[in-house]
């Protein structure tokens, strides 16, 4: 409804080219790495801490923090992309890939429901989390992930808006039929790729 | 948490400038028309949209300051950051009879409507005030009676965003108090707080635990986690506090 309107005296601020090749459309270069909770931050006790895989497998799946580390390892460097607009380039990370841990149960499922300390879930395909695009990671930048980041551990799902990766991970749920996490019960999309900007319902 | 759905899709949308207010040195008010509004609950936000010349597009989210009551009007109120893209052009640029392309409304879990109930607790950092502003002018607009507290952490007396219309609304609604805490510089005679907020003003501010407010905390990073987690501590249910923050990790 609005082609062809440009906002009066708004200049353009083109960036160098290195980095618009980089920025999905709507985004913006972030140098620091911007905080988004929608409630108080859990502290769990790393003794209470364990990793589990449910729902539609042979066999549940329980890690405790300890058997967590003893997986293999992989570091990561990817550009996130926050649906509130910023991205930010060249984020390191150290965990577990996702592969490796589903690796260890058979499942007919499609869906992977990823759910949280708090209460917080996210609904992800299950081809979109195998092949070398997701990880559990418990490492930022060399150092232990702080609370306020998702520590322990959080999950990295870089291709999707951040929303995705969702912090404070407790497990998976494997299901047959997808199901929306919180918010994409809350208007936000039920997929979310940041290049084909899919912010809201409907975009 | 409770879950509500937004159904529908959200449209970029012109609105009109209709009025501007300095609210403090750094913030101001644009109010729009926006002539297809859906319709918004207090603490949303929209998704604002400005575009070149040359065809070139930077896209900020602001908070909704004024009611769900005063819809196609809507207020945002903007804090300019020295080194922003968007808020520099929104603050001092943009004025009457301008255009703003935007959409919205976005968000579904920081929202008060007032059939949720209280004792309502809203906590504020800064320009953290705006989306909770938009709960108390809902809560006035509704006539409400709502039991409900604000703590509103400000850097000094002339950056408190709405004091004068807080002042009223303490003058003309019932049940409603604000605390206020200057953090950097105070006026002479000033009696109330005057350090950032801790677990000790919490106690003394906030509703006790065992009368579960609801509670909403909006700011800074750092003054999020210490409210929440000032609360948390205190007894309060993690499930009845929402938060909403900005800015980096670490940031002032």
């Amino acid at each position: 409804m609005s082609e062809g309107f440009f906002s009066r005296g708004f200049r353009s601020r083109r960036k160098p080219s290195d980095e618009s090749g980089r920025l999905p459309p709507g985004q913006y270069l972030e140098r620091g790495f911007p905080v988004l909770s929608a409630g108080p931050t859990p502290h769990t006790p790393l003794a209470n801490w364990d990793f589990s895989i449910v729902g539609e497998v042979d066999q549940p799946k329980r890690w405790s923090w300890d058997e967590f580390h003893a997986l293999p390892r992989e570091t990561v460097t990817k550009d996130i992309h926050c649906v509130t607009k910023w991205s930010k380039f060249d984020t390191h990370w150290e965990g577990v890939s996702l592969d490796t841990l589903l690796a260890q149960v058979e499942s007919s499922a499609s869906y992977v429901i990823a759910f949280s300390d708090g209460g917080y879930s996210t609904n992800l395909p299950l081809d979109e989390v195998l092949g070398g695009q997701a990880w559990v990671v418990d490492t930022y930048e060399g150092q232990p992930l702080s609370p306020q980041h998702g520590g322990p551990a959080r999950l990295l799902v870089p291709h999707l808006y951040f929303w995705k990766s969702a912090k404070w991970v407790r497990g998976l749920r494997l299901v047959a039929e997808d199901e929306p996490g919180f918010w994409e019960s809350l208007g936000y999309n039920n997929h979310g790729d940041p290049w084909k900007e899919e912010r809201y319902q409907g975009d | 948490m409770e879950r509500r759905t937004l159904p529908g899709r959200l449209t970029w949308q012109l609105g009109e400038v209709v009025t501007t207010q300095p609210e403090t040195a750094r913030t101001k008010s644009i109010t729009l028309i926006v002539p297809n509004w859906m319709g918004h609950q207090a603490g949303q936000h929209v998704d604002v949209r400005l575009t070149a010349a040359d065809g070139y597009q930077a896209e900020r989210s602001y908070s909704i300051a004024s009611p769900p009551e005063e819809a196609p009007r809507v207020t945002l109120t903007v804090e300019r950051l020295d080194d922003g893209e968007v808020s520099p052009y929104l603050t001092e640029e943009l004025r009457v009879g301008d255009k703003l392309e935007l959409r919205g409304p976005i968000g579904g879990y920081f929202v008060w409507e007032a059939q949720m109930g209280g004792p309502l607790l809203l906590v504020a950092g800064g320009s953290g005030i705006v989306p909770l502003m938009a709960m108390l002018r809902h809560r006035a607009a509704a006539g409400g009676s709502v039991a409900t507290r604000l703590l509103d952490s400000s850097r000094s007396y002339a950056d408190i965003i709405y004091r004068d219309e807080l002042d009223r609304l303490v003058k003309n609604t019932t049940m409603l108090e604000v605390v206020h805490t200057l953090t950097r510089a105070q006026p002479p005679g000033w009696t109330g707080y005057h350090r950032r907020i801790d677990p000790e003003m919490l106690r003394e501010v906030a509703w006790s635990s065992d009368q579960r407010p609801l509670t909403f905390i909006c700011g800074p990073t750092p003054f999020v986690e210490t409210a929440a987690a000032s609360l948390v501590t205190l007894g309060h249910d993690p499930a009845r506090i929402k938060t909403e923050r900005f800015g980096p990790t670490g940031e002032a």
